[in-house]
This record gives C-alpha cells, sequence and structure tokens, in this order.
C-alpha cells in the first residue's frame, strides 16, 4: 500500500521536480558512458562493410535516432492516453517536454539518412517509402508543437495537443502501410535477433548507442519537464521557494 | 439518431444556400489551382496526361482545407455551439450531421467539376470516370479528418495556417488511394482496389472522426 501512495505521490510536479532533478545527472553519466562505448565500438572497432565500405558507418547514429523517433511517438501518445483518461497535470507537461527531442530524433534520422543515401544510392532523397513515412512524423511532431505553443490555455493544450497525438497514432500505421504500398526502395532491416544479417560488433554498436540516445532522451525530457513545471505553476508556494533558493544561490 | 443528422444536414445546408459565395469560392480556388498547373509546367499533353490525377487531387485537398475552418467558426461565434454541445443528444451526432453537410457543399461540388478539368488535362474516357469516382468517394474521408483540425483549433489565433500544418499529413493516405486509383486505371491494372481503399477510408472517417472531432470541441468549450 505504501508503495502505490509512494509511486502516485509523485504525479504532483511538487514532488516530481526535485525527483527529476535528482535522477538527471545520472541519465547524463549514463547516457555518456554508452555514447562513448558504442561509438568506439561502431567507429573503432566494427569491421568495414564489404559492400559498404566505412560509409556505412553512420547508421551508428541513423539507425538508433530512427527507433527513438517512432518510440517517442508512441510515448508521448502514452501520456496523452493517461493525461486524458486520469486528467493527470503531469502527463501533458511529459508529452511536451518529449516533442522537441522526438522532432529532432525525426529530423536527424533524414539528415543521416541523406549523408547515407548520397554515397550509396547516388542520391540525397529518394521518394521511398520509409524515408517519406520518417518525413511524415516530423510533419506530425511539428503539428503538435505548432497547436500546444498555438494555445495560451496550458491546460486545454495540454488536452488538444493530446487528442492530436492519439489521432496521430491511429493514423500512424494507415500512413505507414499507403505510403508502403505507394513506393518502396529502403533496404529491409538488417536486426534480427535470432538471425542478424550484421556482424555481432556492428549490432553491439548500435545498441549501445540506441541505449545512449534512450538516456539522452529521457535526461533531455526530464530537463524540459523542469522548465514547463517552473512557468506553469509559478504562481504556487513551492515554485517561489525554488527561485528563491536558485536566486540566493546564485549570489553566493 | 438519424432525426438528429439529418435536421443537422438541413439547418447547414440552409445556411450554405444563403451564403452561396463561400461554396462558389471555394470551387473556384480548385479550378483555379488546377489550372496553374499547365501555365507552369508546359501544355505537353503527355506530361498533363500523367500529372492530372495528382495535381486533382492537390488541389482538390487544399479546396476541401480552406473550407474547413468555418466548419464550426460561425456556430461558435453566436454561441450556437455551446447550445448543441449542451443538448441532450451526443455531440459526435451533432457532428457527424455537420460533417456530411460540408461534404455536400464542399466535396460534392468538386466531384462534379473534376470531369471538365480532367479534359483541360487530356484524360481518356475512363479516366475521367476514375477520377471523378475516386474524388466522389474520397472527399467524405477528408471533410471527417478535416474536422478533428476545425475542432483543435477553434478560436485560435492563426487557426487557419494551424490546420493546415495538423491536417495535410493525415490527408496522405487519401491522396495516395485517390490518385493510385486513376493510375491504375490508366495503366491498365484496374482501379477497384484503390477505390475499396478510399472507400474503407470514407467510412472510417464519417464513422469516427466525429466523435474524436466532439471531443475536441468538449476540450474548446470548456
Amino acid at each position: 500500500m505504501t508503495d502505490r501512495l509512494n509511486l502516485y505521490r509523485f504525479a504532483s510536479p511538487a514532488t516530481f521536480y526535485p525527483l527529476a532533478g535528482a535522477m538527471i545527472p545520472y541519465f547524463v553519466a549514463v547516457s555518456v558512458v554508452f555514447g562513448i562505448a558504442g561509438l568506439w565500438l561502431g567507429m573503432l572497432v566494427a569491421p568495414t562493410d564489404f559492400q559498404q565500405g566505412e560509409g556505412y558507418r553512420i547508421i551508428f547514429i541513423h539507425v538508433p535516432a530512427s527507433w527513438m523517433s517512432m518510440f517517442i511517438y508512441l510515448i508521448m501518445a502514452f501520456w496523452a492516453a493517461i493525461g486524458l483518461a486520469f486528467n493527470t497535470r503531469l502527463s501533458g507537461m511529459m508529452a511536451q517536454a518529449l516533442a522537441p527531442t522526438g522532432a529532432l530524433m525525426a529530423f536527424l534520422s533524414l539528415w543521416t539518412g541523406a549523408l547515407w543515401g548520397k554515397p550509396m544510392w547516388g542520391t540525397w532523397w529518394v521518394w521511398d517509402a520509409r524515408l517519406t513515412s520518417e518525413l511524415i512524423l516530423l510533419f506530425l511532431y511539428i503539428g503538435y508543437m505548432a497547436l500546444t505553443a498555438a494555445i495560451d490555455d496550458a491546460r486545454r493544450a495540454d488536452k488538444a495537443g493530446g487528442l492530436l497525438l492519439l489521432v496521430g497514432v491511429v493514423n500512424i500505421p494507415i500512413i505507414y502501410f499507403s505510403v508502403q504500398w505507394w513506393n518502396t526502395l529502403h533496404q529491409g532491416s538488417s536486426v534480427n535477433l535470432a538471425k542478424s544479417s550484421m556482424a555481432t560488433t556492428m549490432l553491439w554498436g548500435m545498441l549501445l548507442m540506441a541505449m545512449c540516445f534512450w538516456m539522452y532522451s529521457i535526461a533531455m525530457a526530464l530537463m524540459r519537464v523542469r522548465t514547463i513545471m517552473l512557468e506553469r505553476e509559478r504562481h504556487t508556494d513551492w515554485v517561489k521557494a525554488e527561485l528563491a533558493h536558485i536566486v540566493a544561490g546564485d549570489e553566493k | 439518431m438519424l432525426k438528429i443528422i439529418t435536421a443537422v444536414i438541413s439547418r447547414d445546408l440552409k445556411l450554405a444556400m444563403r451564403r452561396q459565395a463561400d461554396i462558389v469560392s471555394a470551387l473556384f480556388f480548385f479550378i483555379i489551382v488546377v489550372s496553374l498547373f499547365p501555365l507552369g509546367i508546359g501544355p505537353e499533353p503527355d506530361l498533363l496526361r500523367k500529372l492530372a490525377p495528382g495535381v486533382l487531387w492537390v488541389a482538390a485537398l487544399l479546396a476541401t482545407m480552406l473550407s474547413l475552418p468555418r466548419l464550426f467558426a460561425d456556430d461558435h461565434r453566436d454561441g450556437t455551439l455551446e447550445q448543441l454541445a449542451i443538448a441532450p443528444h451526443p455531440l459526435g451526432l451533432v457532428v457527424t450531421g455537420k460533417v456530411i453537410a460540408h461534404w455536400l457543399v464542399s466535396g460534392l461540388p468538386l466531384a462534379l467539376i473534376a470531369p471538365v478539368l480532367g479534359v483541360q488535362f487530356d484524360l481518356s474516357a475512363e479516366a475521367l470516370v476514375a477520377i471523378t469516382l475516386s474524388i466522389l468517394i474520397g472527399t467524405p474521408a477528408l471533410s471527417g479528418i478535416g474536422a478533428i483540425g476545425a475542432a483543435l483549433t477553434l478560436g485560435l489565433r492563426g487557426g487557419g495556417v494551424l490546420i493546415s500544418l495538423l491536417v495535410l499529413p493525415l490527408y496522405i493516405p487519401v491522396l495516395i488511394f485517390g490518385a493510385g486509383a486513376v493510375d491504375a486505371t490508366v495503366t491498365g491494372l484496374g482501379g477497384e482496389g484503390h477505390l475499396s481503399l478510399l472507400a474503407a477510408l470514407t467510412f472510417a472517417s464519417i464513422g469516427f472522426a466525429p466523435w474524436a472531432a466532439a471531443a475536441a470541441l468538449k476540450i474548446a468549450l470548456e
């Protein structure tokens, strides 16, 4: 019983704010460790690909970024559903805090994909199913951010944005399959836990980088959610105390 | 249930008939956008025939979107929308009626004028039938999905631009299957598959989208 109570306690911004602040350094540290290990494995240890040469090494950024861009949208939709169902304040803040990181990942995925496509396919961009769906995902992120930014009332922004996220999640499979039937050129997924077509070191490098991106996204989302909390709860006593504390720390 | 829907449809149609300029201007927007493409890309009939389905469909998306902000804005301004929201029958049914009325006013005219524009693009007879059918079957989905965007942006500054950011990515499947139906007909593959998928999208959007739009309206009216 006390366990449950403890978890619910952190649904309040006043208690989650210090918890998030305490967790951020750990996530940053773990992200840096995974990043160094992943880059070392990917750039120095992994063998050169016999078909694609050294250029393939961009997948150590490209694939984790693509995974994160899709995963973050699902997480945002999860928070949106929680927020709409239980009317919690923190859920909408989490969704909004995740959005810029998700958009960044989608953009990184497209950008590194273009850098990879130039030497491999001979072109920066093709209208292929996966590229196009990733581009549409970026549009969905931008639409969400534009909508929440346009609404002044924070609670309405959370709810309207949440509804848009849920509509988007329902549409993502439809968009994905319609685009897939429309055109396909992208190479199939090379990651398959049972029988991978990649060298083991490559796979490990990619998984380490994925962990690094994961931890980075969590750290960034927590940092952003802390700022959102301060902004939205600025009329409350705990924020005033917190700000007084920060100002006093600066003066020292 | 049907009574509510038909009542809302006849009311919205009556209102639309009193402001016919709105209907006509959206229709002419469609005609003008379509006519701009040959001027931009040159008059070669082969090229135009290839581009026609995509051009007509993109213009149809834009023309539908142009009339979306008005779907709820007028009722919101004079307070009717709040009365509808507190009425005993579900708001989703009211929105269903409004979506159907919106299609009758904005989607149906596009389908009727499409064959004429298709002739300008030198389309064959069977391609003309396919483009008309695909616009006829596909535009209700545009009205349905668009209602969600219109409800979410209700009363916001810059609502018109915002609505396009929200709604256009969701329109992509309709565009793909709509233009694909014509392409498949022209290449001899037969457009029935595409048209069936388009009909599925339409039924799904008319069935589900009004309820999502109703939820969005309740958020906006809080």
